[in-house]
């Protein structure tokens, strides 16, 4: 997920500045006295960031709905683009590092847009003192990762700071994506009736890195889920492509970030059913333990869509038959009530609202 | 996932529902106060609302520890942890809890040394590895954390560690319960007694609310069918006239308590002899304090702690919701003023909070409904 600085990706294309008020007079709705850890967290507190402060002031006008990518006309073509930080502790963890993450981000933001990452800018902020082996075993990361993902790296940027100023080393990468044909996505094309469908198990990444960080004296068989989701796109696309009306890949905030943010955008209500929820035993076993819901955790390898009823079978079919999407399921799907809401059903007929996370999610001990 | 499964099996919970419908019948109305914290998040995050008879109703009781915490500590903690080489150490459940100044991770955001620790060994290990700064753990919790406290406490003193100390918070369930009983506001018909203090504290201590004050009162575990269960255990007594101690969560909770974790309470914590409960007062004789014997880790007596007292807002009634006497949504501020990001009262706070939980799980539910009979 980017922060939601993506703002023009619904046609026609905004002005590129901001015509009628200048930037300097435009009014914000951002009203926190300082930034806190939350605003970076990918939940709420994000989303009032961009809300009120970046869009009015960098985009002039009130964004459609935040989407993963924008899409930009250049000379009658249009591309889409992304961008995204990676400030991940520790850097690296079971089943992937900071690296992967960086170049996997990016191409996913894309894929989920509904383009294929053809290019990416990467930045580096290095803290001095980084051990060059550090660096190099991420940038050997990175290499993989792009070659894997059909992505070149064509530009790239240096900074490198004050010991202490930074942790260890921040990754920031930029994408440019072709828009792949047969596919639209449009959160206010989503109708009641439409299915909600998932890749594959949910909480991976998040659980593992709160296990690295080795914080908890818990330890679990569990690696972070972090790949490109782009071929899982494309076999989607292939079979369902004109049913699409949605796609997002759920990092920080979790699915229920993503859904929320959806529920809100087209006024419908997402009508979960848990049983469906495909979530490891382990990563279930973490949240009781914890007190967290699998659903506010990060992904870094999965991606929700929103599919018309008619095509679900065949988004399913197509999804498992692909390497690494024989997990999917049919979670849940779109209703008219409870309006912009996110609703998780049980089996045995009980109910309850999740919402997007507030700030970090927080472990409850006592 | 074995030990949870089991108890969220859909059949022998629609079975058990059932039999609650059942045995409520429609003739008489069931108030039933969950005491724990833990019972009132799990109600709402099962949604176990949408399945019970509209005559039963579950009030939402005194226990959840960050939300009976005055804001008045939080500051004094706070206060503390603003000298010069301080750690201030304290559970996930107390970052967000707001002080008058900001909650604990505001303070962080600004440059205040705050971490997150998942037990009291936890903040010792950060003792051990930052001997030149000095580490105070906010402890709080009912009996059920109060062990750990204790343990932690014993062994920095024969390990020999200096540089910490325990800003103790921790309450005891009793004298709750009974303040509420005492309540002239309360109409109660049974409890449905907290499962992880009586882990520690037993089933034994809880006689005296079937015996003198006539309330059955069912020891419960946290899974959708234990809840439903131990509500068919007082509805049972309820219709048979009934008042008995019963226990429910026997997997875990032993009659006579956890003797070990007994010990280690009372080697080095003492009754204060009153303590202030947010929404319910001063309560004598409810708390613990350190012992002059481990005074050299109680924060209290090492630092100067400033014993700010801070009053709730005027609007908020959270001493309403707490005592049962509101339902969270008809708090004058609930959803307005006060949201889990901006929460005013503590009970908006921690997921086990009356209010947080009912605004994350229920209250658009709830609008819902209202919306659907009015149109």
């Amino acid at each position: 997920m980017t922060d939601g600085l993506t703002l023009d990706r619904l046609t026609p294309q905004p002005p590129i500045a901001p015509a009628a008020t200048p930037a300097d007079a435009a009014p914000t709705r951002f009203r926190d006295p300082q930034i806190e850890m939350a605003h970076g967290a990918g939940g709420k507190a994000s989303r009032k960031l961009v809300e009120g402060l970046f869009a009015p002031l960098l985009y002039g006008a009130a964004p459609g709905p935040l989407g993963d990518a924008a899409h930009v006309d250049i000379n009658g073509t249009t591309v889409a683009i992304t961008t995204d930080s990676f400030v991940v502790k520790p850097l690296t963890f079971p089943g992937g590092s900071i690296g992967e993450l960086a170049i996997n981000g990016t191409v996913n933001d894309l894929a989920v847009s509904g383009a294929k990452a053809e290019a990416l800018v990467v930045t580096f902020v290095l803290e001095a003192g980084l051990p060059t082996q550090v660096l190099e075993a991420e940038v050997r990361a990175m290499a993989k990762a792009a070659r894997n993902a059909g992505v070149r790296i064509a530009a790239g940027d240096t900074k490198v700071v004050e010991h202490g100023k930074a942790d260890q080393m921040y990754i920031s990468t930029t994408g440019i994506g072709r828009l792949l044909p047969g596919v639209t996505i449009d959160p206010l094309s989503v109708r009641v009736g439409d299915r909600i469908l998932l890749s594959g198990p949910i909480g991976d990444h998040g659980i593992t890195i709160l296990l690295a960080r080795g914080e908890l004296d818990l330890e679990a068989d569990l690696r972070s889920d972090t790949r490109s989701v782009l071929p899982l796109v494309e076999a989607l696309i292939r079979a369902a492509g004109p049913g699409i009306r949605w796609m997002r890949d759920p990092t920080r905030g979790g699915a229920a970030t993503s859904l929320n943010e959806l529920a809100r955008d087209c006024g419908l209500g997402m009508v979960l059913f848990e049983d469906q929820i495909p979530v490891r035993d382990t990563v279930r076993g973490a949240c009781e333990l914890l007190g967290l819901d699998p659903l506010h955790i990060a992904n870094e390898g999965q991606f929700l869509a929103v599919v018309s009823p008619e095509y679900a079978d065949a988004a399913i079919n197509a999804l498992s038959l692909a390497p690494g999407g024989n997990e999917a399921q049919v979670i849940g799907e779109v209703r008219e009530q409870p309006a912009g809401t996110v609703l998780v059903t049980t089996l045995y007929g009980g109910s309850r609202i999740v919402d997007m996370l507030v700030g970090d999610p927080l472990p409850r001990i006592c | 996932m074995r030990f949870v499964d089991e108890f969220r099996e859909p059949e022998l919970i629609s079975k058990t529902a059932d039999e609650i419908r059942r045995l409520a019948g429609t003739e008489r109305h069931y108030r039933m106060m969950e005491v724990c914290g833990g019972h009132t998040h799990a109600i709402y995050r099962f949604g176990l609302k949408d399945i019970l008879p509209e005559n039963i109703e579950l009030i939402h009781g005194p226990g959840c520890p960050v939300c009976v915490l005055p804001m008045g500590r939080i500051d004094d903690g706070l206060a503390i942890a603003h000298e010069p080489d301080v750690i201030f150490a304290a559970f996930g459940d107390m970052m967000r809890v707001p002080g008058t100044q900001g909650s604990p991770l505001e303070h962080k955001a600004r440059g205040m040394d705050v971490r997150i620790v998942y037990s009291p060994a936890d903040a010792l290990k950060l003792a051990r590895l930052n001997p030149e700064k000095h580490v105070m753990f906010f402890a709080i919790g009912f009996e059920t954390t109060a062990p750990s406290t204790a343990l932690t406490i014993m062994r920095a003193r024969s390990e020999g560690i200096h540089n910490f100390s325990v800003f103790c918070n921790h309450v005891t369930i009793i004298p709750a319960i009974r303040a509420i009983l005492d309540s002239p506001d309360m109409r109660l018909d049974a409890f449905i007694g907290p499962g992880h203090v009586s882990t520690v504290i037993g089933c034994r201590p809880y006689e005296w609310i079937a015996h003198n004050e006539r309330k059955p009162i069912v020891v419960s575990g946290f899974e959708p069918l234990d809840m439903l269960q131990s509500i068919v255990m007082l509805l049972r007594q309820l219709n048979a006239g009934e008042a008995k101690v019963e226990n429910q969560y026997k997997r875990v909770v032993p009659w006579e308590g956890n003797r070990a974790a007994l010990k280690a309470m009372a080697e080095v914590f003492e009754l204060r002899p009153y303590f202030e409960w947010r929404g319910l007062g001063f309560i004598s004789q409810s708390a613990l304090r350190i012992n002059d014997k481990y005074a050299e880790f109680d924060t209290e007596q090492r630092f100067e702690v400033p014993g700010i007292r801070v009053t709730d807002p005027k609007a908020a009634q959270c001493g309403e919701v707490l005592k049962g006497v509101l339902k969270p949504h008809q708090c004058k501020l609930f959803g307005r003023e006060c949201t889990p990001e901006h929460p005013i009262g503590a009970l908006m706070v921690s997921s086990e909070g009356s209010c947080a939980a009912y605004y994350n799980y229920e209250h658009r539910k709830a609008a819902m409904v209202t919306l659907s009979l009015a149109g």
